[in-house]
């Protein structure tokens, strides 16, 4: 059993604070890690990346080889567009939609999320959303975190009991911030690879995503907004409601016959 | 079995204190700075460990050096461009020797990650005449340095440990050693030698070197050189992380490739011979500079069986390695990925904080700058204003080493530069700038000095600077800056236009003035 990830980002997303995690969780599994980062110049807003190792085997290099990448974590996308050459053929990106813009010449935000949506494996977060949903727009580190959970060779626990370790020491309403956010990223994530498997376009699932409360998502529900699409094909059109509606499969099956969003 | 999750830096901090050191000593720079704030921050409570942020690395070293003299385990760190501003007393500290065991951490950091050369600094061990270790894991990096301090009390020399950026600042996990007891060994009574006299040098530089043979062979005794004879075709020779690239290529794979580790300097001759005498070709792979390959080809390219590496072509010549990188060189293809590197992705380069105080100080100057037109000169310095080279400011136009802004200031200044304004931080200007305008002062030169005074060492994460507020300005006067001529003012947006009346009101005056932006930097309240 063995995961490697590349983290990426711009400084200051907390990439770090993920490594951190990872790393806590990985040790108390007993696994071999390694996890090499950057620090010093690029630190300031600059593109900053994590490679995170762990194995049950003995781990040598600090660098992962291209190729051998199973997951890039990205809290932005167009950094995540940076990395995916070192994915294996069956390594997955999981990156946030939203950019973080602090260079003159960002590319069109459409055309960075289609060329992540053309890779093999993807998934794309609504972070920012999610995070402010959760009690903070500082958290969407922790969304993202939850968002590559189904691939942790450990389940939630140890991920939980570190990000309370982390925020314990500042506040509690910081600890179950970052809780929730950790529990929406891992739940939109869910939703997002059921929907794409059930042939919903990216586009399409953002927007769902947008509209859902993430404390209600059923990724179980997912399909059958294929079937609510189909039957009203402008129902994602113009003003959405925004985490307001829930996201259960008694809610999708009603939307199905009434295509009202509420 | 206690596991402890360390970074590189921190492996090598813990081993010193596990090693029973009395003090640390070092400036920060990336990436050797976790080294000391480990060590800061993990005193235990039954010791008593002296740490201070030294001006500079200079200053770090004989610290360190005197410590060392009065007998205490020591550990000092830099980084490898540190050690250029140290080298006057790591030089001699080879011809004194040491009492307690010194040893000195130069992180070095191919590929200048957050430097201005990745000079390697095993030519420097090599040319100081001082053992010279090289970890290739944070487990290495821990237990080398643990077995440094007793080793430089041993072999009477300070040793040098090696580190590279990717150890430095990557994790894993360390099984430390148990605690030794501080030790502070008698005081020196013999007084030649720590006078480096000519006749006291002479006679303890040829002692060094008639011993020189028995260092080598205590070096190749501590067991860090690790030989692997299989097949006769290809040898490999791989130290610090550049071994980590060849095991990773190498596990799980049946091969008939010989391998040789270099652990440790001078370069382990008898198991160098071994490897040649076995193999068809030698294939060198090594962090940073192209060391050991250069030293195996020698002046006549004359090695006994063909050597390949970096200084052939089959690696790369500059930058780090990796272990894609290395495939080829060891005959095996590359891997197949999703997806071929995505070209024309927007560059992200590093930029200044929002609400950075150095914003305000480079959007004035160049306001006043472009009055003059295109004779007049920025000359900047090091620390996070360096960032003023990158658009929207581009506000600079030079970077060389610590403190050169002063002392390039007052050369061009003197060959006719107008106007001539030199840009240091604080803590720059602390570590060596101060030396420089000392020539300045007694020149009066017709330059301005510009003292961004965000009261920390910013860049490298925080850290206190030696030289800031008021005791800065006292400095100043005290060493002859006209006190009229000192002018502080505070960097906030809308004291842009008054900032610029001070520098075109400085830079009219003729002769040497200093302006000191002060405002504490945007990342102190997030600390």
């Amino acid at each position: 059993m063995s995961l490697d990830i590349i983290l990426a980002g711009v400084g200051g997303q907390g990439i770090l604070s993920i490594a951190f995690v990872l790393d806590s969780a990985a040790l108390d599994g007993g696994f071999d890690f390694k996890q090499a980062e950057v620090h010093g110049m690029s630190q300031r807003g600059g593109a900053v990346q994590s490679h995170l190792r762990m194995s049950q085997e003995p781990i040598y290099s600090d660098l992962i080889p291209d190729g051998q990448v199973d997951l890039v974590l990205a809290v932005e996308p167009l950094e995540s567009l940076r990395y995916a050459h070192a994915l294996s053929p069956e390594g997955t990106v999981i990156a946030a939609a939203n950019p973080f813009v602090n260079i003159p010449n960002y590319p069109d935000l459409g055309g960075v999320l289609e060329q992540i949506a053309a890779l093999p494996q993807h998934v794309l977060i609504t972070a920012e959303s999610l995070a402010k949903h959760a009690g903070s727009g500082r958290a969407q580190n922790m969304v993202m975190l939850g968002a590559g959970s189904y691939l942790y060779p450990f389940g939630d626990e140890p991920c939980l009991k570190y990000i309370e370790q982390m925020f314990g020491k500042k506040s509690q309403r910081l600890v179950d911030v970052n809780h929730k956010a950790f529990a929406f990223g891992k739940a939109a994530s869910g939703f997002y690879r059921k929907g794409l498997a059930a042939g919903l376009g990216s586009t399409q699932l953002l927007k769902i995503l947008g509209v859902l409360d993430p404390a209600t998502i059923d990724e179980g529900a997912a399909p059958a907004w294929k079937a609510a699409l189909q039957n009203h094909p402008t129902l994602l059109d113009g003003e959405l409601p925004v985490h307001s509606v829930a996201g259960t499969m008694e809610f999708v099956l009603e939307l199905i016959r009434t295509g009202e969003l509420g | 079995m206690e596991r402890l999750i360390l970074m590189g830096d921190e492996a090598i901090a813990q081993a010193a204190i596990d090693a029973g050191i009395l003090g640390a000593w070092a400036y920060p720079g990336t990436p050797s700075t976790e080294i000391f704030e480990h060590i800061e921050g993990n005193k235990p409570a039954d010791r008593s460990i002296f740490t201070q942020w030294s001006a500079n690395e200079k200053t770090a070293y004989e610290e360190a050096l005197g410590m060392s003299y009065a007998g205490g385990r020591v550990l000092v760190s830099m980084k490898h461009v540190g050690l250029n501003v140290a080298a006057d007393a790591f030089m001699n500290s080879a011809i004194t020797g040491v009492n307690g065991g010194l040893v000195c951490i130069v992180a070095d950091d191919p590929s200048m990650h957050s430097s201005q050369n990745e000079q390697d600094t095993r030519y420097f061990a090599q040319f100081a005449h001082v053992p010279c270790l090289e970890p290739s894991t944070q487990q290495e990096a821990y237990d080398m340095v643990y077995r440094a301090m007793s080793y430089s009390e041993e072999v009477g020399l300070p040793v040098v440990v090696r580190i590279v950026t990717r150890l430095a600042h990557s994790r894993a996990p360390v099984v430390p050693q148990p605690r030794q007891d501080q030790e502070r060994k008698p005081l020196i009574t013999d007084k030649q030698r720590f006078i480096l006299l000519p006749v006291n040098a002479r006679r303890h530089w040829a002692a060094l070197i008639a011993r020189w043979g028995e260092v080598e062979q205590s070096v190749w005794d501590l067991g860090l050189d690790k030989l692997d004879l299989r097949g006769k075709k290809l040898g490999v020779i791989a130290s610090g992380v550049a071994w980590n690239y060849l095991q990773e290529n190498l596990a799980g794979v049946e091969h008939e490739i010989s391998t040789m580790k270099v652990g440790a300097y001078p370069l382990n001759k008898p198991m160098l011979a071994e490897l040649f005498e076995h193999c068809d070709q030698v294939l060198v792979a090594e962090d940073g500079y192209p060391f050991i390959e250069s030293a195996l080809k020698g002046v006549l390219d004359n090695p006994p069986k063909p050597v390949i590496g970096r200084l052939s072509g089959d690696l790369p010549r500059t930058g780090e390695l990796n272990p894609t990188l290395l495939r080829p060189a060891l005959g095996l293809p590359a891997k197949p990925t999703a997806t071929p590197p995505i070209a024309g992705l927007s560059g992200r380069p590093p930029a200044l904080c929002k609400g950075c105080p150095h914003i305000t100080s480079y959007l004035a100057l160049n306001k006043v700058m472009a009055e003059y037109g295109d004779g007049g000169r920025v000359l900047s310095d090091i620390g996070c204003y360096t960032l003023g080279a990158l658009p929207p400011y581009t506000a600079i136009d030079t970077c060389v080493d610590m403190g050169a802004s002063v002392s390039m200031a007052m050369g061009a200044a003197s060959a006719g530069v107008f106007p001539a304004v030199a840009v240091i931080g604080d803590s720059t200007f602390a570590h060596s700038g101060m030396t420089g305008l000392l020539d300045a002062v007694r020149a009066n030169t017709n330059m301005v000095l510009v003292i961004l005074d965000n009261d920390i060492t910013a860049m490298t994460g925080r850290q206190e600077s030696a030289l800031v507020g008021s005791p800065l300005i006292k400095m100043l006067e005290g060493i002859g800056v006209e006190p009229d001529h000192i002018r502080v003012v505070k960097p906030i947006p809308k004291n842009q236009e008054a900032i610029e009346q001070v520098y075109r009101e400085e830079i009219a005056y003729e002769g040497l003035s200093v302006i000191i932006p002060t405002r504490p930097c945007i990342q102190i309240r997030r600390k």
